[in-house]
């Protein structure tokens, strides 16, 4: 909407009209997040969206926090905390508002149809978030196995996450990954 | 826990739930579950809601998350805002808004800082590639997890609408809002198509 204007306001509008179409949550903007940050503003690298992918996810905290990484990543403190008010607050209000309006009315079936047809929506949303990210961080056969064994590991047990990402971490650290 | 002897003192049913928190305390409790929430936060805001403050009941709170995950953005804040102003209004709301998101802010911007130091050093380079493919590896997992129940219903029509989404945003690269205008409506039209047939 606005390149030729301050990067902040570029922020503010980029991941406040993002956040309202961000159906399933976090990870399911993901896609749209790179193709923003990396394809259309060339805020950062393929690399380094995948590095900061990387830290939000070993970082406590919801996940939808890469935006303050990014915001950090194009106008440093402000940026970091204008992309996370702007992919945040928004639709925060709009739940409350529909929260309150949905406790005043009686029960629709409406919320359970939009819900079962937003399912699969954000199933292929969350495959092309894992698409697009093993496209830069799976490019060798070892660093395919490592996505494959935390995969398993994480669909089968019942191990906390955070393990899996460290031993990921400690796999790189050797210089196992090429 | 103290709790389970005064549940014993209060027969009534509808105080199987403690007295609303106050904004001081849903800033803290909000704060606790995200920064002990390690890859989700949904889990420890579960447990700290229903099982250690007692501030709802299990169907509550699962009614009140479906609210904010069929909401578009991320599922957890807008759960943060409900939950909160359910309890103390406005101001509750942006307590547990602020108590959420608050902390994890100040962690992020300061790996933010780190990263933007030492991005280039080699050895950090390693460590989050590894971490990058477990991460990606993690994100299959849980698209796995919710593809199961489709193809146990033999759906063939959600899976037709995952596979048509998956190509238009991760092949063809479309925007977002694009493809969402044309994906949601049609997809509600066909789940209702489904279900008025299944009823027959």
């Amino acid at each position: 909407m606005n390149p030729q204007g301050s990067p902040i306001l570029t922020l503010a509008w980029t991941f406040a009209v993002m956040s309202l179409f961000a159906v399933g949550g976090a990870n399911s903007a993901i896609p749209e997040m790179h193709r923003v940050a990396v394809d259309v503003h060339h805020w950062m690298s393929d690399k380094q969206f995948t590095d900061l992918f990387a830290i939000s996810q070993l970082s406590p905290g919801p996940n939808v926090l890469i935006v303050t990484l990014i915001g950090y990543a194009v106008a440093g403190l402000g940026g970091a905390l204008v992309a996370t008010v702007a992919m945040c607050l928004p639709t925060a209000v709009l739940a409350y508002c529909v929260s309150r309006f949905l406790t005043r009315s009686t029960r629709s079936r409406w919320p359970s149809i939009i819900q079962a047809a937003l399912v699969p929506l954000s199933i292929g949303l969350m495959a092309a978030s894992g698409f697009i990210l093993a496209q830069t961080s799976d490019r060798t056969w070892a660093a395919i196995l490592v996505t494959a064994g935390a995969a398993v590991l994480a669909a089968t047990t019942r191990l906390n996450p955070l393990w899996l990402l460290l031993a990921g971490g400690c796999v790189g650290f050797a210089g196992l990954l090429g | 826990m103290p709790a389970d002897s005064s549940l014993a003192a209060v027969p009534a049913p509808d105080h199987l739930t403690s007295p609303p928190p106050s904004l001081i305390a849903l800033f803290v409790a909000f704060a606790k579950m995200s920064l002990a929430g390690f890859g989700g936060v949904l889990v420890f805001a579960r447990r700290a809601i229903v099982e250690q403050h007692r501030w709802m009941t299990a169907d509550e709170f699962n009614e009140t998350f479906a609210l904010c995950h069929f909401l578009p953005g991320p599922n957890i804040v807008n759960l943060s805002m409900v939950f909160g102003s359910r309890f103390r209004g406005i101001a509750g709301g942006i307590a547990a808004f602020a108590g959420l998101l608050g902390p994890p802010l100040v962690i992020m911007t300061t790996l933010a800082t780190l990263y933007s130091r030492f991005g280039d050093v080699d050895a950090l380079r390693r460590i989050l590639a590894g971490v990058s493919c477990a991460a990606v590896g993690l994100l299959f997992s849980v698209m796995f997890r919710m593809m199961l129940p489709l193809f146990k219903r033999r759906d063939a029509v959600g899976l037709i609408v995952l596979l048509a989404v998956f190509v238009a945003i991760g092949l063809v690269r479309l925007p977002l809002p694009a493809v969402l205008l044309v994906a949601v409506p049609a997809s509600i039209a066909v789940t209702l198509v489904m279900r008025r047939r299944a009823a027959i």
